[in-house]
């Protein structure tokens, strides 16, 4: 069989190729030859073959079937074949395989070898590639070779022991008598790992810091010999005598000084020194510097010399050359959460900074500039960066967005400004925005009640522009829903109110509704708008035609709300206005986290973190809110139970659907309310026994009591208690009308604190006939484990004499035995 | 720690290669490709340091590279290295291939692939970096190309007899 071709050849054909395919067919040519020649078990051109064999793995072609080459040429006794046989083994060969073991025989006899560069070779593959059941068989012999006098051997020893104590942390206390005389080496290889042995140790193990912290005097001295010693030829490079050596003695210093007074303060002076005297001009000037900043900025140094760092790095950001602005970036990042004031000095070559054209550096502006935005210079950063956001490319646009709103948030100065902001990077980046973030912004402009008519009149205009923007459609849309009547009414204070009719809004928000651009999120925005300006416009034809087609869309979402609406408008139109009320003013728990939104004391119902999707249920419950807010500390919602009376309790049933996940206890279910009216048929109690349980009353011993007496309306409590659980308080109410008029579409709501619980039945109509000619009864249960006392609030709504009428009152006065 | 040493032409044809932490060989040609696509992309008058591509791992990770003539030389590193003092390490590399090849240019890395990674065994071990002084580094390796050459004119002379 021919010689194997030497590897020069190899790639001198394979350089001939043209195509991908020609040299895929060359290199299989190749393969099967060393194949072949591998199995013939000639060990002259071994050597050779694994070194074609490894070009053709640098270039992507599988050569696992070399490994176990790799290990017979380790074996052998020529220099030449064990050079190749270690570069391959750490090339191809790794801790997964189980071949690899069978080199740790091979590494230990080479680490005694009498050829230093033979047990250089050994040491070398060990430390890259070896695994912790090499390292452990191996760690005595890296240990002695650490004590030896040859340097060459020492430094490699040194490296191959950090892998060790890598792979296997619990030998590190073997190298610790190894150490101790590490650092009186001459020569500068080994010091050089020695420095990066012991920072390896200090970072694994809190008793090897405390333990090296009495090295510091030696390190200080030895950064000193090599700033003072003037030119040395052999350590120099570009006029610094071992630039590299000054940088990791600096950064072993920083650990070491890191929260220790006594170690930073033997620093301090050399630290200074070092500040002060390199030379700048090249590279290698400003690495030494920037470290040595990065120390002074993470010991326990004094003042002076934190402002002579960061002066530094605000030189640094001056310089011409990109990394250095770059590298004085990233360090001014880490110092502004400590040093914030010295950081401010440079804000505004920070800003300038955003306007590089480096990437890199334009991201790291960015986030630095956030971090110092504050109250004082809030509006001039606050130009900088819409500008900027309007620039830059769409990979920062996301994450500009949320630090606007995060900044604008914490120090707005005004109202109308924080409105102004959000509105400009709404159309500017809306696409860009996160979703999470229009929840945010709703809340936001709830809760800026004045300036409802402008926020609504600039999002509407911003819609005429542009529709393609979601969140932005989405906060429009819900604003015009919600204030759509300041908007026609022409009202604004702010700025120049524009004229606008009914007709125009619906016209917009039906076109939101039919385009392509609108997600389904956008378009249920758009239906729920619609649905609430019923309440606020007059067209409520046209309305209602819009809402009807909607009920048979393919869009299930749509679809149900349709369908919703539909039923509100025809069945229960009575409710329409309050239930599409105005939105009170929500609370928010932490300003953190735009998921975080809307917890009302205590209420987790989920609907009402799902402002954004507000079918009815929410309304009706956010009025329950409102009740429950100001009573502080609520829970428990069903207190809705406006079945209209004529119908029975199924129709309750009925509401309950429509009222989706209105927690159930609000019973028109059908439990037998023990109360009976002594004036009223009771409608919802057919089938009911009609025992009269006012018996119980008298022999439960509880006086009825006044809850309310004002403008004539009047409301009494009778108690009882339930017989099968006598921790629950049966309430009945008797609402009366002293005055000429009826009191029609009356409502009672009830609220109680959270360690009660209420049930609140159907009332037996809704309408308190005037001059006391009947009453409105309505049973309440209150279950009262703890046995504390009852306190409740009530909020009574009616119409009187064409007027609507509200009231909230608080009961305080329940007598004890209600509840003992 | 030094996590990979690639150098490669300007269309991203590999002329060394080495990993200093363990991935499937298909990895390592892809981080290949990504680095090369990442670095070529840049222009020539911005910063040498690029946030690490999504393979070889992390945010931890920066791409540090120098651009000679023809080759790209590419450190990826993580936060513990000095950015600074890597682009140091690369131009000592350089360097050093320099005095080592005379006048070194892209021909001598294809042929003499083996050569560099000797080279680079005696500056980094390990993923740290092991020796910086040029001159220590290129009398080590003169002294074991020796011994080399000394066993093949060995084995030369046995063969003949």
């Amino acid at each position: 069989m021919p010689a194997p071709i030497r590897l020069r050849e190899l790639i001198r054909t394979i350089r001939t190729a043209r195509t991908q395919a020609e040299e895929r067919e060359m290199i299989q040519k190749e393969c099967a030859a060393i194949r072949s020649s591998f199995r013939e078990e000639d060990n002259t051109y071994r050597c050779r073959n694994v070194a074609k064999l490894l070009y053709m793995h640098m270039l992507g072609y599988p050569a696992h079937f070399g490994q176990l080459e790799c290990l017979k040429l380790i074996a052998s006794q020529k220099f030449t074949d064990k050079r190749i046989g270690y570069l391959g083994a750490m090339l191809l060969l790794d801790e997964r395989q189980d071949v690899h073991l069978l080199m740790t025989n091979c590494i230990k006899n080479d680490l005694n070898h009498s050829t230093q560069y033979v047990q250089g070779l050994a040491l070398c593959t060990l430390g890259c590639m070896g695994s912790s059941e090499m390292c452990r068989d191996l760690a005595g012999e890296v240990e002695k070779l650490l004590k030896t006098s040859n340097s060459y051997l020492r430094k490699k020893a040194a490296l191959c022991a950090v892998h060790v104590i890598r792979k296997v942390p619990e030998l590190m206390e073997m190298f610790l008598p190894a150490t101790k005389n590490l650092l009186s080496e001459k020569n500068h290889g080994v010091l050089h790992t020695s420095v990066v042995l012991l920072t390896e140790m200090c970072e694994r193990s809190p008793d090897m810091l405390a333990h090296f912290r009495k090295l510091v005097p030696q390190l200080v001295r030895i950064l000193k010999n090599l700033i003072m010693s003037g030119y040395s030829p052999e350590h120099d490079v570009s006029g610094i005598s071992d630039p590299f050596l000054q940088v990791r003695i600096l950064r072993l210093l920083r650990i070491l000084g890191k929260n220790d007074d006594d170690s930073s303060e033997a620093m301090n002076d050399i630290l200074a020194q070092v500040a002060t005297n390199t030379e700048t001009s090249k590279n290698v000037g400003n690495a030494i510097l920037y470290e040595t900043v990065l120390t002074i900025m993470d010991i326990k140094s004094e003042s002076g010399l934190r402002v002579l760092a960061i002066n530094i790095l605000g030189r640094f950001l001056l310089n011409n050359d990109k990394n250095i602005r770059y590298v004085a970036l990233t360090s001014l990042l880490k110092t502004v959460q400590t040093d914030h004031n010295a950081v401010q000095r440079h804000r505004s070559t920070i800003v300038d900074c955003l306007k590089d054209l480096d990437v890199s550096i334009k991201r790291r502006a960015m986030e630095l500039s956030f971090a110092l935005v504050n109250g004082n210079n809030i509006r001039g950063m606050m130009k900088e960066l819409l500008y900027f956001l309007d620039s830059c490319d769409p990979e920062f646009k996301a994450d500009c967005a949320s630090g606007v709103f995060l900044a604008a948030e914490k120090y707005a100065p005004s109202k109308r400004w924080h409105i102004d902001t959000i509105m400009r990077v709404l159309t500017t980046a809306g696409s860009y925005v996160r979703d999470d973030s229009v929840p945010n912004l709703i809340q936001l402009i709830t809760n800026s009640v004045e300036m409802h008519a402008y926020t609504v009149q600039r999002l509407y205009k911003a819609l005429l522009d542009d529709i393609s923007q979601q969140p932005l459609v989405q906060v429009a849309s819900w604003c015009i829903g919600e204030y759509g009547d300041l908007l026609v009414s022409g009202q604004c204070e702010e700025e120049e109110p524009i004229q606008v009719t009914e007709d125009e809004v619906l016209d917009v928000l039906e076109g939101l509704l039919v385009s392509n651009l609108s997600t389904p999120v956008t378009r249920g925005y758009s239906l729920t708008a619609i649905m609430k300006l019923s309440t606020r416009f007059s067209s409520v034809n046209r309305i209602k035609k819009v809402v009807s087609i909607y009920g048979s869309s393919i869009d299930v979402e749509l679809q149900q709300r349709a369908v919703e609406y539909n039923a509100l408008f025809k069945k229960y139109d009575h409710m329409r206005s309050a239930l599409l009320e105005r939105m009170p003013i929500m609370e928010k728990t932490a300003s953190n986290g735009p998921t975080e939104i809307v917890q009302t004391n205590g209420e987790t119902d989920p609907s009402v973190v799902e402002t954004k999707h507000p079918p009815p249920v929410t309304q009706s419950t956010n009025q329950a809110t409102d009740l429950l807010d100001l009573l502080g500390g609520n829970d428990m919602v069903p207190v809705i139970q406006t079945s209209v009376p004529t119908k029975p309790a199924s129709a309750g049933g009925e509401l309950l659907d429509l009222l989706g996940d209105l927690s159930l206890s609000g019973g028109p279910a059908p439990t037998p309310a023990p109360s009976v009216p002594t004036s009223q048929p009771p409608f919802l109690l057919d089938g009911l026994s009609s025992q009269p349980l006012f018996n119980d009353i008298a022999a439960a011993g509880i006086p009825p009591m006044t809850a309310y007496n004002k403008n004539g309306l009047k409301i009494d409590f009778t108690f009882e208690r339930a017989n099968p659980n006598p921790n629950i308080a049966v309430i009945t109410i008797n609402a009366s009308n002293s005055t000429e008029a009826d009191m029609t579409d009356f409502v009672f709501q009830a609220a109680v604190p959270k360690t009660f619980q209420l049930q609140l039945l159907s009332p037996s109509s809704n309408v308190v006939p005037a001059l006391n000619q009947g009453t409105v009864t309505q049973v309440i249960r209150v279950l009262n484990p703890q046995k504390q006392q009852l306190r409740m609030r009530i909020k009574l709504t009616y119409t009187h004499r064409a007027s609507s009428i509200q009231d909230l009152a608080e009961v305080n006065n329940f007598p004890p035995q209600s509840w003992q | 720690m030094i996590k990979a040493i690639l150098i490669f032409n300007n269309h991203g044809k590999p002329r060394l290669s080495k990993f200093y932490e363990h991935f499937n060989e298909d990895i390592e040609q892809q981080i290949i490709r990504e680095t090369f696509h990442l670095v070529s992309k840049r222009d020539e008058n911005v910063c040498n340091f690029l946030e690490g591509g999504m393979l070889i791992g992390g945010s931890d990770y920066k791409l540090i590279y120098r651009h000679y003539a023809t080759l790209y030389f590419v450190f990826c590193v993580d936060s513990s290295e000095s950015e600074l003092g890597i682009l140091d390490l690369i131009q000592v590399f350089v360097e050093t291939l320099d005095k080592c090849f005379e006048n070194v240019c892209e021909l001598d890395l294809i042929f003499h692939v083996d050569k560099v990674h000797h080279i680079l065994a005696e500056m980094v071990m390990g993923g740290m970096v092991l020796e910086t002084n040029m001159n220590e580094i290129i009398t080590q390796v003169d002294l074991q190309n020796k011994m080399e050459k000394s066993e093949l004119l060995l084995a030369d002379k046995c063969s003949f007899a």
